[in-house]
């Protein structure tokens, strides 16, 4: 037995279903969703073969050709070719078919082979095929092929998993041979080519020479995936030559002779009519959903609801959670007699963890909205709608997705920009994501709004309206810098856009259920981790050093206290956008995370230590400065709010653009950038609502 | 000889038949790669609200482009 288990790579199209392959076999539960590039980055499981063998199952971002143009698709490529370090080249690679678009599918599955791997075909979705009235016979299209393996499935169903688990289980697996065939002229090219990188010692010279004949940009200087230098001068005589012979360029009579090949396949292996009458169901859904006029009205509606939502659905779970904690808090605080535990215990970490937790229910209600988004096939007429106005900003539709998810958290956000085929749309998106609200300013958004807005009978429909605008501003905010950047920093011509529209599929409620638990579960280990050892933080810097005498009032204390000093000497900065020192420290203690805002405050404001605690909110609403006038005024909380739209806070977020632009100097740019903003901003709202008010 | 049409000029709801690529440029290249090569039907689904994109049915699937790579291909109305 070998030590190390078979390598078995998942690839295919976007959205052919690969995940939910992936999940089947190894019990895992990564992200599914019904759009294309969902999958950015490759990912490692276990499972094993219907006879008991481990072996590891490699799932891959989807890509419609092995001319990867995107930093996603180029994983894919990498890995098949055997390119990426670190990565063994995989053993057999199960191409996973979208059998109800098998034409386009078959491209990737025929440069697959070429490639000289053994490839047993996934042909997934076979349910969508039946319910087109057509069918397509496994037999004739493994003959086809020259003889691969090819298994029926439908792998949100788990049909077909156990004979796909058979197939991996056989080891001798012998790679097929080429089913398509070039004219002499393209077939010699091709023979030289790879002459030429044998003697560079390139391995799989064959497939390699087949890639770069291929693809175009490979040969082109000027684009960033082209080859090394010296191979390439050895090259492109050779195709010049071809050239000279058949003007038509050489990567497009590839193209021609697949699909000459695939058109053969299909007609062998495809029964049934071509189309069925009349429009699908998807055909009319899409008649309303992307209409003119009404796909706005549409949306405009569904993000509505999903913030009145927020307000009503989440109203009584969210008392209880509070209401829990208070009780809890009142108990630790009787058993622990006055001191620091106690005040660590409860003003600190429960009070600091709690006041975020708090804000779980509107968090999984905004999580369950883009959870549907995302499953039904939603997001990619988003992006499709879209377009028209990134294009004015200078980004195409595409990049609408990765901010679209950035409302629930910039990190996932900016790592499916991966998608984004141009590097500089792909950098300007990463950059204005985080401006977009995500779930870490609710809890912030929330406690401001509920002090702006006192209770009232109709306040509801007043904080639906703030945290629509709210959200709005942050995503003005982030196509108005788009636009900018555009036109200075990342300078470049208007990108191709391109993007498939795949049939609305009714959301799998198991799947989103399980995705809104898994995503609850990250909010509250979060709010268990960072939260929980910022809060002791935030309390000890509140608390030391002590002052000599043990009966010093507890404010005089504090301003004493690390917190009390630094939140001081920052004052001056604070001060034009009307915050005191007290709002200024909790404003920079949440720059690592930006929930932390409420953590601190009620560490803050833990100070007039009655014997019954009232929720924090009351207690900030009753906060008056010496001359008595009440701090959280309305234009306090108005350039609070505005402040927290747009600034950077969030330390994970500045790790994750730190890595992917491979760079310190962008993560620290968008620090500054977003920070200075903000600040500008929100003292122009603090003068404005000063004003008004 | 008659004017090109151009798969950009295609009216929603009709459909054409590709003559060829004009332009080599890498996205033309990926465009071929998705299918649409000399030979191939492609109906004119609808346009988006303003214009630009336009969406395709090109053998059997929904593909979204924007006027100005569709204005590349050059086609016969069918
Ligand atoms: N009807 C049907 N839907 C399926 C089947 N398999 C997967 N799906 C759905 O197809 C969509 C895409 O599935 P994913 O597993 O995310 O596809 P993927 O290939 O990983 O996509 P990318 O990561 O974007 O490349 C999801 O909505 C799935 O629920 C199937 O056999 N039949
Ligand atoms: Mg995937």
């Amino acid at each position: 037995m070998s030590a190390s288990p078979r390598q078995i790579a998942l690839v295919g199209n976007p959205n052919s279903g690969k995940t939910t392959l992936f999940n089947a076999f190894t019990g895992l539960r990564q992200k599914v969703g019904n759009y294309p590039g969902v999958t950015v980055e490759k990912k490692v499981g276990e499972a094993r073969t219907l006879h008991g063998e481990k072996v590891a199952i490699l799932d891959l971002p989807g890509t419609y050709s092995l001319s990867a143009r995107s930093e996603d698709e180029r994983v894919a490529r990498d890995v098949l070719l055997g390119d990426l370090s670190g990565i063994p080249r995989p053993d057999v690679v199960i191409c996973v078919v979208d059998a109800s678009n098998l034409e386009r599918n078959l491209y990737l599955v025929l440069q697959v082979i070429d490639l000289g791997l053994p490839v047993i075909i996934a042909l997934n979705m076979i349910d969508v095929v039946e319910e087109n009235k057509q069918r397509i016979d496994p037999e004739a299209l493994s003959e086809s092929l020259g003889g691969v393996t090819v298994i029926p499935c439908q792998a949100n169903a788990k049909i077909g998993i156990a004979e796909l688990k058979q197939a991996m289980a056989k080891k001798s697996y012998t790679p097929v041979e080429r089913v398509w065939t070039t004219d002499d002229d393209l077939t010699q090219l091709l023979s030289e080519t790879a002459d030429v990188l044998a003697a560079h010692n390139t391995i799989n010279p064959r497939a390699h020479a087949l890639t770069i004949i291929g693809d175009r940009a490979m040969r082109d200087p000027s684009h960033p995936n082209c080859l090394d230098n010296e191979i390439l001068r050895k090259i492109t005589p050779l195709v010049d030559a071809t050239l000279k012979q058949h003007p038509t360029p050489v990567e497009s009579r590839i193209v021609a002779a697949r699909y000459d090949a695939i058109s053969r396949i299909s007609a062998a292996s495809l029964r049934g009519e071509n189309r069925p009458d009349g429009l699908s169901v998807s055909d009319k859904l899409d008649e309303v959903l992307i209409h003119p006029i009404l796909g706005w009205l549409v949306f405009i509606l569904v993000m509505a609801t999903m913030f009145f939502s927020m307000f009503t659905l989440a109203e009584t779970p969210m008392d209880w959670i509070e209401n829990g904690f208070a009780i809890l808090g009142d108990w630790v605080g009787s058993l622990l007699g006055k001191g620091d535990l106690r005040d660590l215990l409860v003003d600190g970490v429960i009070a600091g963890v709690g006041g975020v937790l708090v804000f779980l229910p509107q968090i999984l209600i905004l999580f369950l909205f883009i959870g549907i988004l995302e499953s039904s096939g939603y997001m990619a007429r988003a992006a499709f709608i879209m377009d028209r106005l990134m294009a004015r900003v200078g980004l195409n539709g595409k990049s609408f997705i990765p901010l679209l998810s950035s409302y629930a958290c910039a990190i996932p956000g900016i790592m499916a920009t991966r998608t984004i085929e141009n590097e500089k749309d792909r950098l300007v998106t990463i950059l204005v994501a985080p401006m977009m609200s995500c779930t870490a300013r609710l809890p912030v958004y929330g406690i401001l709004i509920k002090l702006m807005v006192p209770e009232a009978d109709n306040d509801i429909w007043i904080q639906t309206g703030l945290m629509f605008a709210l959200y709005g501003l942050g995503t003005l905010g982030a196509f108005l810098f788009a636009a900018i950047f555009k036109r200075t920093i990342a300078k470049g011509d208007a990108s191709p856009f391109m993007i498939e529209l795949p049939p609305y599929r009714l959301p799998g409620w198991k799947l989103i259920v399980q995705q809104l638990l898994d995503r609850a579960g990250i909010f509250i280990k979060r709010a268990g981790t960072i939260i929980l050892a910022l809060s002791i933080l935030i309390w000890a810097a509140s608390t030391f050093p002590k002052p000599a005498d043990p009966e010093t009032p507890k404010d005089i204390a504090l301003e004493q206290s690390i917190m009390g000093r630094t939140g001081k000497m920052i004052e001056p900065i604070m001060k034009p956008l009307g915050y005191d020192w007290k709002i200024g420290s909790a404003v920079i203690w949440s720059f690592l995370a930006r929930e932390q805002f409420v953590a601190a405050m009620s560490v803050i404001y833990s100070v007039e230590d009655e014997e019954d605690e009232p929720a924090l909110r009351s207690k900030l609403a009753a906060a008056e400065s010496p001359d008595g006038i009440s701090i959280f005024s309305i234009p306090v909380c108005a350039s609070l709010l505005v402040f927290y739209v747009f600034a950077q806070q969030c330390i994970a977020t500045f790790a994750v653009v730190r890595r992917e632009t491979s760079s310190w100097k962008w993560p620290i740019f968008q620090l500054g950038y977003m920070t200075v903003f903000a600040w500008i901003a929100a003292f122009v709202t603090f003068m404005i609502v000063s004003h008004i008010v | 000889m008659t004017k090109l049409t151009l798969l950009s000029e295609i009216a929603p709801h009709k459909s054409c038949t590709v003559l060829a690529i004009l332009s080599d440029a890498p996205g033309m290249q990926r465009l071929q790669e998705m299918g649409i090569l000399p030979g191939t039907k492609i109906s004119v689904i609808r346009r988006a609200p303003m214009g630009d994109p336009i969406e395709l049915e090109v053998r059997g699937y929904k593909l979204s482009i924007r006027k100005r790579e569709a204005a590349e291909i050059s086609v016969q109305p069918a």
